[in-house]
């Protein structure tokens, strides 16, 4: 069309002419499948009995694409694929670099699991109003979020993820629900209105918002524009998101509230959202300031894990107990953040990616106990090893992996952080990290003596009428050996965090995949 | 709504308003207008007849379900998106084909694929909630 | 006329935190709704303020004469707009539900999820 305009322009300066690699289609089709998946359960809203497949089948697909959009990144770094071909600052860049790569796929699996969860948790009038249909939604404004390079764009898919999961939270519509729902939808209505708020500062700063451009610029802009102020508010609004002291009490409000299968969700995914935005904006966008700042985001790290870890003591319920855990991990997160450093950040998205599987996992072991044992209250949960000694053995699994505990998967994210905070002589910091391991071993040690090696007081039910359904077995069954297996061979994943976490730290190689012909 | 002089109207105000929401969404390529607001026009011609003849009767009326719109309507703004796979240029690129029919040029683009697709997604969505607000409110 | 806008703005910030404060979920909603328009409204006033200047290159140039409105902020509004309509539209709903179910719009009084006299966790066997 413009070709036909008098005066031909130059328009490689604003178009991508050459052809692109299909190899590229990866970075866009995580969002793309899943939003055709979606809309594709929407329209198929009387066959009801079809969604549970279609959605397993349909995560599956997108376990598999982001597996191989990681070993595409892994061999060639990170990958950009821009909107209608018009080039960046000006398009808007999907960016995908190991971090991201990382997050979306440990995503996927989570999500997997959870569809198959569903499959024993989700009955056909859940499935009517469409649980299956948000969650495809939902990973959609996930993937969009962990993938693209554009702060803006990343907020419309906060926005996505946020209305899927108002969907999934209310569903049931019990009043239990209504309460929890009231708490989690306006915190977190906020919380997204002030990442606007300071998206808009970004704008009026920086005169863009794709990712790449702005660490750039952002070094010569530190003197002139108010970028700290920046920083403190994108803190905010991504500590709010994820639910880091002092605004996280909508967390523990809601989580236990909704399904079991969306607690799970939950859990694994819109908490780490969160914090994969805080460490992407603030450890490779704002990196000066992040510095100035970490002694804040350290207490709030510190506060965080320790309010998480006494909050989850102080619970009878076990999914109470659960949502108080899952603040405490985000404050370890924290820590690295704060820490910074290959270190650090390695340990925040290891301890990130360990967290998203552990809590997936430790819900669903708080649906098949509540299952088994007829309550989610520990005053009446009992004699669960008795009943069944291998999803006994399973629970134990998962309750030292979130303790940080050898041999699993808590343990090396851990060490990296307790071993960073001490290089940067952060003695508080590593003895806040320390203690709230051993605590959290101690809340999850009270509650397996007490919901599984206490004898039931009554024996007047038989034990064994209760069974397990494998669709909720699987997963657990599933998730808990990946647990185990990242605890005992880290080395692969380690190296491969220890590469994403530097090219946060010197993200060259993502800026040259966004501007391969240097500065426009 | 009781009103005789209402109720006789609304059947043509509405068809009057389905087909001019129409022509904002052709009209939307080049000029002021588009899939979102021509959607917004056809999702107020709905309510009017909501109002006048009630709900049920629209529901009857459009046959399908309203999210089913909707979900067509993501569909087919992903797959505009996607048919640019075939072609080897980015995502959402524009891409366009002229086919002539009965010696008329019609110009037929992904664009206009997308915009149908949000067209129906705002159909969709805002009539389904519109329709069980109006329910609810003659309770 | 900027200024104007930046207390205009101040002003809608004012009200949107007060009334966000309150314990009654119709006045939070209330704020929440001024927040967003005090937000989009921060948004256009940093996206420059002219007026029937179109931030149109004519054709024998190759920048912009004149200062022109940016319009990508207006785009931006445009988007986040639409996006808190139906976040609004949805927690009207969502806070009529909870005044029909929990009989009450008073935050203090929700206290089906996190119920005050819930006993204390088992000390031992």
């Amino acid at each position: 069309m413009a070709a036909s305009t008098p005066s031909p322009a130059d328009l490689s300066a604003a178009l991508v002419l050459e052809p692109v690699a299909s190899a590229d289609w990866l970075v866009i089709l995580p969002v793309a499948w899943c939003l055709a998946i979606g809309a594709l359960l929407v329209m198929l809203r009387r066959q009801i009995d079809w969604h549970p497949y279609i959605a397993v089948l349909g995560l599956a697909g997108l376990v598999l694409i982001d597996v191989l959009l990681l070993r595409h990144v892994l061999a060639s770094g990170p990958v950009t694929m821009v909107m209608g071909r018009w080039l960046p600052p000006f398009g808007i860049a999907f960016t995908v670099d190991l971090t991201g790569a990382l997050f979306a796929l440990t995503a996927s699996v989570v999500a997997l699991a959870g569809a198959i969860y569903s499959l024993a948790d989700i009955n056909d009038s859940g499935r009517r109003y469409g649980f299956y249909p948000f969650l495809m939604l939902l990973m959609a404004g996930v993937s969009g979020a962990f993938l693209t390079g554009d702060v803006f764009n990343l907020y419309v898919w906060f926005e996505v993820l946020l209305i899927s999961s108002f969907g999934l939270i209310v569903l049931g519509s019990e009043r239990e629900q209504i309460d929890g729902a009231v708490k989690y939808g306006f915190l977190n209505l906020v919380a997204t209105t002030l990442f606007l708020i300071t998206t808009g500062y970004l704008y009026a700063s920086f005169g863009t918002l794709n990712m790449a451009d702005i660490a750039r610029k952002a070094e010569g802009l530190s003197g002139t524009a108010p970028l700290m102020t920046l920083t403190a508010l994108f803190v905010l609004a991504f500590g709010m998101k994820a639910a880091a002291f002092p605004v996280n009490f909508w967390l523990p409000a809601s989580y236990h509230t909704p399904r079991v299968v969306v607690s799970a969700l939950f859990a694994g995914l819109l908490t780490k959202v969160g914090i994969y935005a805080l460490i992407r904006i603030t450890v490779m966008l704002l990196p000066l300031e992040r510095e100035q700042l970490s002694f804040v985001i350290a207490v709030a790290g510190a506060l965080t894990m320790l309010v998480g870890a006494f909050g989850a003591l102080a619970q009878s319920d076990f999914r109470r107990m659960l949502g108080y855990l899952v603040v405490s991990g985000i404050g370890s997160i924290l820590a690295g953040v704060a820490v910074g450093g290959p270190g650090g950040i390695g340990g925040a998205i290891f301890y990130a990616l360990h967290s998203m599987l552990v809590m997936t996992a430790l819900y669903f072991a708080s649906g098949v106990a509540a299952k088994l044992g007829g309550s989610f209250s520990l005053a009446s949960l009992a004699g669960l090893y008795r009943r069944h000694a291998g999803f006994a053995a399973l629970t134990l699994m998962l309750c030292f992996a979130v303790s940080g505990l050898p041999p699993f998967s808590g343990f090396w994210p851990k060490v990296m952080l307790v071993k960073a905070a001490l290089d940067i002589g952060a003695w508080w910091l590593a003895a806040a990290l320390l203690v709230t391991g051993f605590l959290t071993t101690v809340v999850t040690g009270r509650f397996f003596l007490l919901a599984y090696w206490r004898d039931r007081a009554d024996t007047t039910d038989t034990p064994h009428s209760v069974t397990i359904s494998p669709a909720a077995l699987l997963p657990l069954t599933a998730l808990t050996m990946l647990v185990l297996a990242i605890g005992l061979y880290p080395e692969l994943l380690l190296s491969t965090i220890q590469s994403a976490a530097a090219g946060l730290g010197e993200p060259s190689a993502y800026l040259n995949s966004v501007f391969p012909g240097g500065a426009p | 709504m009781t009103s005789v002089i209402f109720r006789a109207v609304a059947p043509f105000l509405t068809s009057l308003m389905v087909l001019f929401s129409i022509f904002v969404l052709l009209r939307g390529h080049n000029e002021p207008g588009g899939g979102f607001i021509g959607g917004l026009i056809a999702v107020s011609a709905l309510a009017i007849y909501g109002i006048a003849c009630g709900v049920e009767t629209v529901r009857r009326a459009i046959y399908i379900h309203p999210m089913a719109i909707s979900g067509a309507g993501l569909f087919a703004a992903t797959i505009a998106g996607l048919i640019s796979i075939a072609a080897r240029v980015p995502f959402m690129t524009g891409l366009w084909i002229y086919p002539s029919v009965l010696g008329v040029e019609i110009p037929l683009s992904t664009v206009t694929l997308f915009d149908c697709g949000v067209y129906l997604v705002v159909v969709g969505a805002i009539s389904s909630i519109a329709l069980s607000l109006e329910e609810r409110g003659g309770e | 006329m900027e200024a104007w806008f930046a207390l205009l703005v101040g002003i809608f910030f004012t009200v949107a935190i007060y009334l966000l404060l309150s314990k009654y979920i119709i006045r939070v909603l209330l704020g929440v709704a001024i927040l967003g328009n005090a937000v989009n409204l921060l948004i256009f006033t940093g996206g420059r303020l002219t007026r029937g200047v179109p931030p149109v290159i004519p054709g024998h140039q190759d920048a912009l004469t004149g200062l022109a409105a940016n319009a990508l902020p207006q785009a931006l509004i445009l988007t986040a707009i639409v996006i808190s309509f139906s976040f609004f539209a949805f927690l009207l709903v969502l806070a009529w539900r909870a005044y029909e179910d929990l009989q009450t719009d008073n935050t203090d009084e929700m206290r089906v999820a996190e119920p005050k006299d819930e006993p204390a966790p088992p000390l031992g066997y």
